[in-house]
């Protein structure tokens, strides 16, 4: 657990990490938290020889919430997310969600845009992003650009990404209505079994518009379009809650691991899809 | 009486003597983050080594090329098994009387091995230079399952002992078996199972798992090469077992090797063995002239230092159809992993798992253990328990429940009809034990009536009718344990680890203005000896806890002792300390009536003095006394007051538990949430109670893990599958439910103080309240055995084999 020599960097501007990372290429990488990176280089299983330090990027940090619309900064710590009022009011699912990762140790140290860069598929952060339909801004040599979330993961630690790209800040719109983050885990620390985002609003007795995601349960986050069909429209009658469920555990796509094997991963699924969804109907 | 005298209970509560709940005064330097550990520890010059190790589980070593690594700027040598030969230290000797390799030598028999040592200026140069060391591997074939070890064209793992026919404990029938060790009566048993009214019998196995202390081990070699002395400082729970063993080894005379416990972060048995790190920093110094650290990581302390458990137990249980158990037989296939290297006493190679016939009046049993070599790391270390004491408490518990199953009987009514009575102790177990105390059956209905047992079973029946009606998804499951330990090992007729014999001991100086120091052959690795063991002493001497101060760990000072594991401190050292604070208050009542003007018998015993018979208002107090010792010339007596004792203990003692489990799963999550835990322990005499209590919910906790989720896995090839706290399960204080504790108090009889040990009790009894409860719940569904660790989605496959999702 040590890890091999590399050089530091600290920039103060985006620009500057930028250029820092386009120069160098392969051999660096942008650090945020730390609690992906750092692991993996004490573990010797990256072979990076330059690490940039985002912490010194004051243009990075903050949560505005400005009409409707909802900015977070990349390196806003899962911590920020909790204790914000704005974010409270205008979207509850985040601190819902970012209450489930890790522990307050990490929490303080982890932050959202290197929960959502890093293309971990256990991480919770991606998912809820996908529900949100929330997007991101990408700053590379060539300048800024914008990806959804809904678009942005291609497989595991693949993203849509370039290597000389720095994932700046997220944006989504405030949510109302019924809301929930579910997470099955086997220990406080520990990436889930199986978690469902889960939005839900309601008008007249009738589904309005919903949202369902899901985290760990592919290699990438999941987007449950047929779920979300079969919710929107209906009465949210048992048989719709079911209807969906089926149709969020037919796109989950687990693999093997020491959680468990796929049958048990897509049973406990279908029990946290559905907790979810009824914890956001109650809420809607 | 006098009205200047205090009265006797003021007096006696000045001292925080026995079964008072004094505040630990290790916790100051603790709590500030100013504990002194291994890896504190900076010696001028101080080298740093590190492994390269193996990362295939069965392979030749063709070559060792270290050239490059030798070119890392800072890198002083790199030690291989060759450059080990000539000094013989290329293998070194297991506790269990086998050998194991100290670098790789031809071969590795486990992912993770030693193969090659790195020692360089600073920690960084030695992990660049382990990347950098070039091993050509030629893989072998795996052997991870120890039921195929014996199969045709099973690979031969330790081919250096092929041949040999005898072990260190007796015949062995193939290349990969160990042993065979047998107790009680084979013919006589199965007579009995054959001609029983009822049998059970059920495969019962305790999975591999590892005491993983929150403190990896390490240590600091530093041979001064000027007076030839030897100082190790390491995580050793038996510091003075190292002193001798690495005098035997190296050839290093034994005064010419201190050897030094700092501060020990956890040690739960994973810290008793000899581990190459220990070897290969003490030839790196001899090497290097300079101190050498070796700390472990992590995954080094999990994949390649000292396992627990493994342990496959086929058993037949018998008895009456109303329920009297008959016989107890048990088969038990032990993997041992590449090397024999269990911690345990020389002459019981499978520990005291003999005690398995647990708290139960059983006429006949028998046990037969057989040792199997596998593609693992070695160990088999207590994990918390005296040696082997958990994995046959958790037997017995399964089996008595399973018969329960069988019998359609209650099982808390069943271990009622089957417990020893007290009237019947001494006891003589079946399996050859002499169980010293007990009373169970009042401890039974005190744990029965505390958790409301008939209530609870209601509850349990009503919810599994709303189960039954599609109303919940939830299963209540009641998990009982009664459990009886063997602990404080032991008496030296029977017990020794490698000739040592299992005494230990205490040595007392009072000082002159009425204060004292007391030095153990134990050492402390969180069991708050330096708070207990003063209070032990103030009620014997009558000196307050609070002017005693202890020392433990460094084998220049202390009295030769076996250590710390297997609950021995108390019942050994700690009778030990009694004895020798006797010995003191014995040098003092003469001194005392010698000032008092009296003869010898007319001076009696007061709290903390010696006062005339007939007449308390002549005294003098211990400080009075000691001061006296030393300044005073005192006809026939020598001046100065101290003592030693070392103690042999007559027996082992016994300690018991009954715990309850009560815990409600989800079938289709798997998950099992514990709604209630209770705990009563008789550990006999109670010596600080909030140690207690805080050692039972360690050892809860504990338990807790291992029924629930910790397992050290393995894949068919080989790998280690759990080699991080990522997967291997360490509970934190979310997952932990809350315990309620409680106690019966039975002394020993033949403890000076008659405490018996209690730091273990609750790993060993926790487990398997856990597990029944587990099992419990699905009981009307038709489950019998099923294996820990009850995770989640083991739970699940359990339901799901049940056709709980049907």
């Amino acid at each position: 657990m040590i890890p091999a020599a590399f050089e530091y960097h600290r920039p103060d501007t985006v620009e500057g990490a930028v250029k820092i990372i386009s120069d160098l290429g392969d051999e660096a990488r942008v650090v945020a938290g730390g609690h992906s990176l750092i692991p993996m280089m004490k573990l010797r299983l990256t072979g990076l020889s330059h690490l940039v330090d985002l912490q010194g990027i004051g243009g990075l940090k903050g949560i505005s919430v400005n009409g409707d619309t909802i900015t977070i900064g990349a390196m806003v710590t899962q911590h920020e997310l909790i204790t914000s009022k704005d974010l409270a009011s205008a979207a509850p699912i985040m601190s819902e969600a970012a209450l489930q990762i890790a522990d307050p140790q990490v929490r303080y140290m982890g932050t959202i845009g290197g929960n959502v860069a890093n293309g971990d598929p256990g991480n919770d952060m991606p998912g809820l992003m996908q529900c949100l339909n929330a997007s991101y801004t990408l700053v590379g040599p060539a300048g800024e650009r914008t990806v959804s979330a809904r678009e942005f993961y291609e497989a595991a630690y693949f993203t849509e990404r370039e290597d000389d790209e720095i994932l700046t800040s997220i944006s989504f719109a405030a949510t109302s209505g019924g809301f929930a983050y579910e997470k099955q885990k086997r220990k406080i620390g520990d990436y889930a079994t199986a978690a469902a985002a889960v939005l839900i609003t309601k008008d007249g007795g009738k589904c309005s518009a919903a949202s369902i995601a899901l985290t760990n349960l592919a290699d990438t986050p999941i987007y449950c379009e047929a779920a979300v069909a079969a919710l929107v429209g209906s009465n949210l009658s048992a048989d719709d809650v079911g209807a969906a469920v089926k149709a969020a555990v037919d796109a989950s796509d687990p693999s093997e691991d020491n959680r468990g094997p796929v049958e048990f991963k897509k049973h406990a699924a279908g029990v946290v899809i559905r907790c979810a969804i009824e914890r956001a109907i109650e809420r809607a | 009486m006098n009205e200047m005298i205090p009265p006797k209970s003021e007096r006696s509560a000045a001292l925080k003597g026995l079964g008072t709940s004094r505040k630990r005064v290790e916790d100051a330097r603790f709590t500030q983050g100013k504990g002194n550990y291994i890896d504190d520890l900076k010696l001028p010059g101080m080298l740093f080594g590190d492994f390269v190790r193996s990362p295939y589980p069965h392979a030749y070593v063709k070559s060792i090329n270290t050239d490059a690594a030798m070119a890392v700027p800072g890198v002083v040598a790199v030690l291989t098994a060759a450059d080990l030969e000539p000094l013989g230290l290329h293998w070194m000797p297991t506790l269990a009387g086998d050998k194991q390799m100290v670098l790789a030598d031809g071969k590795v028999l486990f992912q993770g091995q030693e193969v090659a040592f790195v020692v360089a200026s600073d920690r960084y140069a030695a992990a660049d230079a382990v990347e950098l060391v070039e091993v050509d591997y030629e893989e072998l074939p795996v052997l991870v399952d120890p039921f195929k070890a014996e199969i045709d064209g099973a690979p031969v793992l330790r081919e250096d002992i092929a041949d040999n026919l005898e072990g260190a404990h007796g015949a062995r029938r193939h290349p990969n078996h160990i042993f065979t060790w047998e107790a009680g009566e084979k013919d006589q048993t199965e007579a009995a199972i054959g001609e029983a009214e009822v049998v059970a019998e059920e495969m019962v196995y305790y999975h591999r798992t590892h005491p993983c202390p929150l403190e990896t081990c390490g240590a600091v070699a530093s041979m001064d090469k000027v007076n030839g002395k030897l100082t190790l400082h390491g995580t050793f729970q038996a510091p003075h077992a190292v002193r001798t063993v690495a005098s035997l080894i190296s050839g290093i005379a034994e005064h010419n090797i201190r050897v030094i416990s700092p501060d020990i972060g956890g040690g739960f048995g994973n810290k008793v063995g000899v581990y190459p790190g220990y070897v290969c920093s003490i030839v790196a110094s001899i090497v290097t002239g300079k101190p050498v650290k070796w700390v472990e990581d992590r995954i080094e302390n999990l994949t390649a230092t000292a396992f627990a458990r493994d342990y496959w137990m086929q058993g037949k249980i018998s008895a009456t159809k109303e329920g009297k158990i008959t016989g107890l037989w048990c088969h038990t296939t032990a993997d041992h992993g590449a090397f024999d290297a269990c911690a345990d006493p020389t002459k019981f190679p499978a520990g005291f798992m003999s005690i398995c016939t647990g708290s139960y009046d059983i006429p006949t049993a028998y046990l037969c253990v057989d040792g199997i070599y596998t593609n693992k790391a070695p160990g088999g270390v207590a994990y918390r328990c005296s040696f082997r004491v958990t994995e046959a408490a958790y037997f017995i518990e399964r089996m008595v429940e399973i018969l329960a199953i069988k019998l359609n009987m209650d099982a808390a009514e069943l271990r009622r009809i089957n417990f020893i009575k007290k009237e019947q102790f001494p006891y003589q177990s079946a399996l050859g034990w002499e169980y010293d105390s007990g009373d169970y059956h009042t401890a039974w209905d005190k744990a029965l009536n505390a958790v409301d047992y008939t209530a609870l079973r209601q509850e349990q029946a009503k919810g599994l009718e709303g189960f039954k009606a599609g109303k919940t998804r939830a299963l209540m499951g009641i998990g009982l344990c009664h459990f009886t330990e063997i602990v404080g090992a032991g008496p030296v007729k029977n017990c020794d680890i490698l000739g040592l014999g299992m005494f230990d001991s205490c040595e007392i100086r009072i000082h002159p203005t009425g204060s004292a120091i007391a030095r153990l052959g134990t050492i402390s690795q969180g069991q708050g000896h330096a708070t207990t063991f003063a209070q032990i002493l103030a009620s014997e001497i009558g000196i307050p806890a609070d002017d005693i101060t202890l020392e433990e760990g460094d084998t220049d000072t202390a009295p030769y002792g076996l250590g710390t594991y297997g609950s021995r401190s108390t019942p050994v050292a700690g009778a030990a300390t009694a004895m020798a604070g006797r010995k003191i208050r014995a040098k003092a009542q003469m001194i005392a009536a010698y000032l008092l003007e009296v003869h010898d018998d007319d001076v009696e015993w007061d709290v903390d003095r010696f006062a005339v018979k007939g007449a308390p208002e002549r005294f003098k107090t211990m400080k009075e006394i000691a001061f006296a010792s030393y300044n005073q010339a005192i006809p026939g007596i020598e001046p100065g007051l101290e003592a030693v004792s070392y103690y042999d203990p007559p027996n082992m003692t016994y300690p018991f538990g009954a715990y309850v489990c009560v815990l409600d799963i989800n079938v289709d999550t798997g998950i099992a949430d514990i709604r209630k835990f209770y705990a009563l322990d008789d550990c006999g005499t109670r010596i600080n109670p909030m140690i207690i209590e805080g050692q039972v919910h360690g050892g809860l906790t504990e338990a807790l893990a291992i029924a629930m989720g910790q397992e050290l896995a393995y894949d068919e090839m080989g790998n280690v599958k759990t080699g991080s706290l990522m997967d291997f399960f360490i509970p934190t204080s979310w997952e932990t439910p809350n315990y309620v504790t409680d106690f019966t108090t039975t002394p020993s009889p033949h403890h000076p103080i008659g405490a018996k040990g209690v730091g273990e009790s609750p790993n060993v009894g926790g487990v398997p309240a856990f597990s029944n409860a587990v099992h419990d719940a699905f009981r009307s569904f038709g489950l019998t055995q099923t294996h820990m660790p009850h995770d989640h989605w083991r739970i699940w496959k359990t339901a799901n084999n049940l056709g709980l999702h049907d």
